[in-house]
């Protein structure tokens, strides 16, 4: 099978302004994957899956991969003029000063795409799409058109990460149910707050166990006298539960 | 009231068969516990072989599996309840018919299991409705399917017809519906059914 930077330039020669990219694995594996534009998505899969010698005809895998806001440090040398007080006398000094900046990287959705041909028994190809942001810009086109087994895992994707393909022929949640409003993959979800009861709780569960624990008491205190309709109800539905 | 063993057993050898209303009435109903034909994951791989013939559940009056939750007197919760499934487990329970009994087979069933923290996991089908029998196991052999069957019938024979403990349906008082729940949009609401499952203090 071609390299993938062989795979890059058989696609930026036959779709002009792919914009591909490789986006290196340095694990062992060296799986390394191909980031396009989603602008040119939809010709880029044609492509490779019509190209004679490529013939990628099987989508394996599509999966969702969220990138959270990424804070970077960075030191820089700069060079600037100080006015500073020499032997006595004002003057104008030059000085090299190493500051350390902070920038925040916006995050993004990925969408991969694990590619196989089994008419050249090869693969897999790493297709990579990155939305621009992770909040109101997470459209990316859908490739259902060019290999239909897409159209499930893009939905799970969009149910779970939240990214919108466009051109998709039924976008519909697949896991959660139509009224859901959270993306449940997404690194900065947070579960429903259930944690009444863990017998067993540890680490991050432990957290939230005692975080419910101490809620449900401070609103047991302020109700007062309302705390004691539940234990009642219990009582009358425990007989009913026995029989 | 109970016929006394020793008279019973005295009268059977005269050929006199001699039992009470009670006993016989609960003996019908734990003979033939026709359970709901629905498994929910892989615990439902068990339920059926429980049902073939090396572990044969028809030697307990259990083998008729019915499609239908109108002619089903037990639930089998056999495996992870999902929240997407939960409101669907909870309408089929409501639809069976009195007597009707529920085992909650398998850790998902009884609290989550190994999948508790999952976004989209019921944390036990107890929150919403009564459970009869539980069965820890991940997933429980058919014995243990067997044997919440055997305790379930133990359970069913101690059943009087009048009096505190009676069966619900002999209840004229007791609701026969559960409050199914609605999707809301981050979690089921209610998350649980206070009527049937409170948490449970724990000692920290």
């Amino acid at each position: 099978m071609k390299t993938v930077e062989q795979i890059k330039a058989a696609i930026e020669a036959a779709v002009a302004g792919a914009g591909v990219e490789v986006v290196p694995n340095p694990s062992p594996s060296g799986q390394h994957s191909l980031r396009i534009e989603p602008g040119r998505a939809v010709e880029v899969a044609r492509f490779l899956r019509d190209d004679a010698e490529l013939a990628l005809d099987f989508l394996s895998n599509v999966t969702g991969v969220d990138w959270l806001d990424r804070e970077i440090e960075e030191t820089v040398t700069e060079t600037r003029t100080v006015t500073r007080m020499v032997d006595g006398v004002e003057q104008a000094v030059e000085e090299t000063v190493e500051e350390t900046r902070q920038r925040i990287e916006p995050g993004f959705l990925e969408a991969v795409y694990h590619l196989y041909s089994v008419a050249k028994k090869h693969g897999p190809v790493v297709l990579r799409m990155r939305t621009v942001n992770r909040t109101d810009q997470v459209e990316l086109p859908s490739l259902t058109p060019i290999w239909r087994s897409a159209e499930f895992q893009e939905r799970e994707v969009f149910d779970l990460y939240g990214i919108i393909f466009t051109g998709h022929p039924d976008l519909r949640r697949l896991l959660m149910w139509p009224g859901f409003k959270d993306h449940p993959m997404r690194r900065d979800y947070v579960e429903p707050d259930d944690f009444e009861y863990e017998p067993t709780a540890h680490d991050r569960v432990l957290e939230r166990a005692l975080a419910h624990q101490a809620a449900s008491e401070a609103a047991s205190t302020a109700a007062g006298e309302k705390a004691s309709e539940p234990a009642e109800a219990a009582e009358q539905q425990g007989t009913e539960a026995d029989a | 009231m109970a016929v006394d063993e020793g008279l019973k057993t005295e009268l059977g050898k005269q050929g006199v068969f001699v039992t009470t209303l009670e006993e016989l009435y609960n003996w019908g109903r734990r003979s033939s516990l026709w359970p709901m034909q629905f498994g929910l994951a892989c615990c439902a791989i068990e339920m059926i072989a429980t049902t073939m013939a090396r572990y044969d559940l028809a030697r307990f009056g259990g083998e008729v599996f019915r499609p239908s939750p109108r002619q089903a007197d037990l639930m089998i919760v056999s495996g992870t309840v999902t929240k997407k499934m939960a409101p669907a487990v909870v309408r089929l329970y409501n639809q069976m018919a009195e007597p009707r009994y529920v085992i909650a087979m398998g850790a998902c069933a009884i609290s989550g299991g190994p999948f508790k923290q999952g976004y989209n996991v019921l944390k036990g089908i107890d929150r919403y409705i009564p459970v009869d029998v539980c069965i820890p196991g991940c997933p429980p052999r058919p014995e243990a399917l067997i044997h919440s069957f055997m305790t379930l019938q133990k359970k069913i024979d101690g059943q009087h017809l009048t009096g505190k403990g009676r069966p619900r349906h002999l209840d004229a008082g007791a609701r026969g519906e559960f409050p199914v729940p609605v999707y809301g949009e981050h979690d089921l609401e209610p998350k649980s059914n206070p009527g049937v499952w409170n948490a449970p203090k724990v000692r920290r």
